[in-house]
């Protein structure tokens, strides 16, 4: 029978975590890094909103992009879910509509590692709201 | 919603966005009274007694973004499909306790899914509201508790990517061992 993990476990891997951090320039510093706000809210969920946060969260891990991937409420788009407000650091945040893991692939390797803009931006004049 | 932790994701949403220091999530699947319970009980800003009345109606919310407000509604939907209640208390600056009870053998009871990965969204949660689940069956119980994850991670973020996909994979494995039904 295999061990299940456990909080002991957890100490381990988070000194492992822990050095890698170390050796990063970046840090946690929210504004050097690429933001992806996922909105979840009622609207969002049942669209596939969680899925494709998880999809963010795994892919920008295993391609090594510094990233941080957090929940925001609804953005008013509910036409449009699952939405994203990506950020780029110094640059104005835009909004990406039907964010589904094709979607969010095309995302990462076009917006997000070569900074092109992708089709889907929803609408051109967005400011990202605080609520 | 496909799943019950999809609603949960939702509702949960709710204390997190009413400023709760804590949030308890406690399920309870019990076959001999065919229940399947799910509670959420937090210490956040609570509601009036005239928002209390509204909040099951489809057209209310205090969002500003849009004018329909669904994560209350589709729960209480959810129970009452499957024979079973729904009940919400709240008291101003107290806080705010929800309980849906279900048929754990209907047939239209969504599957429990992937709570591991609600539970890892809310534990990242904007407004740092500690979260502690609480699942009980007659075979035992599991209890995950970001107080004490946060704790045991020292000063690794709780958002970083190993650690999520580390902590995902505990939650399913401790859950394998008591959950009654998927």
């Amino acid at each position: 029978m295999t061990k299940i993990k456990s909080l002991a476990d957890l100490k381990k891997l988070k000194d492992e975590v822990q050095s890698k951090i170390k050796l990063r320039e970046k840090g946690d510093h929210p504004e050097n890094l690429v933001q992806i706000k996922v909105s979840m809210a009622t609207c969002g969920i049942a669209s596939g909103a969680k899925e494709t946060m998880n999809y963010f969260i795994e892919t920008l891990d295993n391609q090594g992009v510094d990233a941080l991937v957090t929940q925001t409420g609804c953005m008013g788009y509910c036409y449009a879910e699952p939405t994203i407000e990506l950020t780029i650091p110094g640059k104005e945040p835009v909004i990406y509509g039907f964010v589904d893991k094709v979607k969010a692939q095309e995302i990462i390797d076009k917006h997000v590692i070569k900074n092109e803009l992708v089709d889907g931006i929803i609408p051109v004049n967005y400011k990202t709201i605080d609520d | 919603m496909i799943e019950l932790s999809l609603h949960i994701l939702d509702v949960a949403q709710n204390s997190i966005r009413a400023k709760a220091k804590n949030l308890a999530i406690n399920i309870e699947e019990q076959l001999s009274n065919d229940s399947y319970q799910i509670e959420f009980i937090d210490d956040g800003s609570g509601m009036s007694g005239e928002q209390l009345k509204k909040v099951t109606d489809p057209f209310f919310t205090t969002r500003k973004t849009r004018k329909v407000g669904l994560g209350i509604p589709l729960l209480k939907h959810t129970a009452e499909q499957t024979g079973g209640r729904f009940e919400i208390k709240s008291e101003l600056g107290k806080g705010t306790r929800l309980t849906a009870s279900l048929g754990l053998s209907h047939i239209d009871r969504p599957v429990l899914g992937d709570i591991a990965g609600t539970l890892m969204i809310l534990a990242n949660n904007e407004f740092s509201t500690e979260i502690k689940y609480h699942h009980k069956t007659e075979n035992g119980t599991y209890i995950f508790d970001t107080e004490e994850i946060k704790k045991s991670l020292e000063d690794v973020p709780l958002s970083n990517p190993e650690i999520q996909l580390y902590l995902k994979e505990m939650i399913k494995e401790n859950l394998e061992q008591i959950q009654i039904s998927e």
